[in-house]
């Protein structure tokens, strides 16, 4: 056993005067929380105003990718429902008719994609499963919404406005 | 005889309103200032530096519902937080906060009352304030606040004694027990500053000012990480917000009287007021705004040892009272009488 006031302040098991006089410790002590409060910066971050850099793996709310001409990537193949441990997409597949064509590559589409937001635990696995590069949790971490059956989105939310590149996770 | 009434309604409506936008602005002090001391940024979003975060707070406590728990002695339960504010503010009766002013050729003292006994009265009101923890606490009838309760009025006792042997010490110098001549005795020169005369009774009176008026180190009797906040939990509301606010005007009225007592008043260091060739009512005002800094510097302080020290145990406290502030207290009486004898 180690005796902690031997070890610090010498082997007499009494403390010295001025340390039983509390008063030097008290003004020790109190110049720290003075320096702190005349020379230190806040650490904090002002956050509506200010927001922290987030990583670039990040796991944020789900986005569907559009691809460099604009049309949606999923093709409703299911991957994302299958692999999901938390079952919280809905996927409703349809035949792409011709009508629509400009804006589905593939034969198959998702005529509607529900993600439930309340379920859903953010672990990556639908990204990772989607052989078509069509989902990703990207870096939206303002999810607050007034009624609880917001929380279940679809595709107004979840689809990218503008398309782009293939996405190479990190 | 009517026009000194009328004088003192007036002086007591300006006061007491000054006192609780002073409160107000005490609590958002002790915010701002526990931030920056833990490197945070404190309310900053009502008005510019959370200027008007007080106001906010304010209207919320207004206008939120009165509960008084069901298993409450209701009446008890209101009579406690109404005692507390009350109490609160008596003190200020005998405070001087200022020289004199001169107005409507008649020379009015900045004081509510010039009673001659004053800081032994301020002392004996000051320690009424916890009959309304006591009664706040046994009213809500739940066996935290009851500790609180029990705590605050076990802490009065063992503080109350070393704060009236240092004040007396005062008293034998100043030779009075008015505080308006214990500024007085003082005003000479910094150096008869009673700070500077009694070091040792200066510190034996702030630590127990700090225990008398519930503030960290000594706030056992609210306690939050033990206690849920001791004696005022079933409390919520308007009725929290007047112990609060007696809670802070208690703060202001400690450090006044600090200043009053131990930083000579409306003294400036080697600067004679009545030398300056200045009219009688800006030498007044000055003395006004002196007063007013000395207390802001002590309310200052109290902020700052709050958010320096941790708690005390209960036995450590009661130890800290009984066995080395009371000997000691007695032991710098005995020394100041004797010398006050021997060079007189």
């Amino acid at each position: 056993m180690i005796n902690v006031r031997e070890k610090y302040l010498g082997s007499n098991d009494r403390m010295s005067f001025w340390d039983r006089l509390y008063l030097p410790a008290i003004f020790k002590g109190m110049a720290v929380t003075l320096k702190h409060m005349l020379f230190s910066k806040s650490v904090t971050t002002q956050y509506p105003e200010e927001k922290r850099v987030i990583a670039p793996r990040y796991r944020g709310r789900h986005v569907l990718k559009r691809d460099e001409q604009g049309r949606e990537r999923c093709t409703a193949c299911y991957c994302c429902a299958y692999i999901c441990p938390a079952q919280c997409i809905k996927i409703m597949a349809a035949d792409v008719t011709p009508e629509i064509q400009h804006n589905h590559p593939g034969d198959k589409y998702a005529k509607s994609f529900e993600i439930d937001l309340f379920r859903c635990i953010y672990c990556g696995f639908c990204q990772e499963a989607c052989p078509k590069a069509a989902i990703f949790l990207e870096d939206i971490y303002e999810l607050a919404v007034d009624s609880r059956d917001k929380f279940v989105i679809g595709k107004d939310v979840l689809v990218a406005k503008e398309g782009g590149p293939r996405k190479i996770r990190v | 005889m009517g026009e000194e009434i009328i004088i003192s309604i007036i002086k007591l409506l300006i006061f007491f309103f000054a006192m609780f936008t002073a409160a107000a602005y005490t609590t958002l002090a002790e915010r701002k200032i526990m931030s920056y001391m833990q490197l945070r940024k404190g309310p900053n979003r009502a008005g510019p530096w959370g200027f008007l975060q007080p106001l906010a707070d304010g209207i919320k406590f207004i206008f939120k519902e009165e509960i008084v728990p069901a298993h409450t002695d209701s009446k008890m339960f209101i009579l406690g937080p109404i005692l507390v504010i009350a109490v609160s503010l008596m003190p200020w009766v005998a405070l001087p906060f200022g020289d004199t002013i001169t107005l409507f050729g008649r020379e009015i003292y900045m004081q509510l009352a010039d009673i001659n006994t004053g800081a032994l009265f301020m002392i004996s009101i000051s320690s009424l304030g916890v009959y309304g923890i006591i009664l706040g606490g046994w009213a809500s009838n739940n066996k935290f606040s009851l500790l609180g309760s029990v705590r605050s009025a076990a802490q009065m006792i063992s503080y109350e004694l070393p704060l009236g042997l240092s004040l007396a010490a005062i008293f034998i110098l100043s030779g009075s027990l008015g505080t308006r001549d214990i500024v007085l005795s003082q005003i000479a020169s910094p150096w008869q500053w009673n700070i500077f005369v009694q070091p040792v009774g200066f510190i034996i009176f702030f630590t127990s000012i700090l225990a008398e008026t519930n503030r960290t180190p000594f706030d056992l009797a609210e306690c939050d990480s033990e206690l849920l906040a001791g004696y005022h939990t079933e409390y919520g509301g308007f009725k929290f917000s007047l112990f609060l606010f007696g809670e802070y005007i208690n703060i202001i009225t400690a450090s006044a009287f600090m200043a009053v007592l131990y930083l000579g008043g409306w003294s400036i260091p080697f600067v004679n007021l009545h030398d300056l060739g200045l009219s009688p009512n800006v030498i007044g005002v000055i003395s006004i705004i002196v007063v007013l800094a000395k207390t802001c510097f002590f309310v200052f302080l109290f902020i700052w040892v709050r958010w320096t020290l941790p708690r005390f145990r209960y036995d450590q406290l009661m130890d800290l009272g009984w066995k080395v502030l009371l000997p000691l207290s007695i032991v710098n009486l005995m020394i100041t009488a004797a010398a006050v004898l021997f060079t007189k």
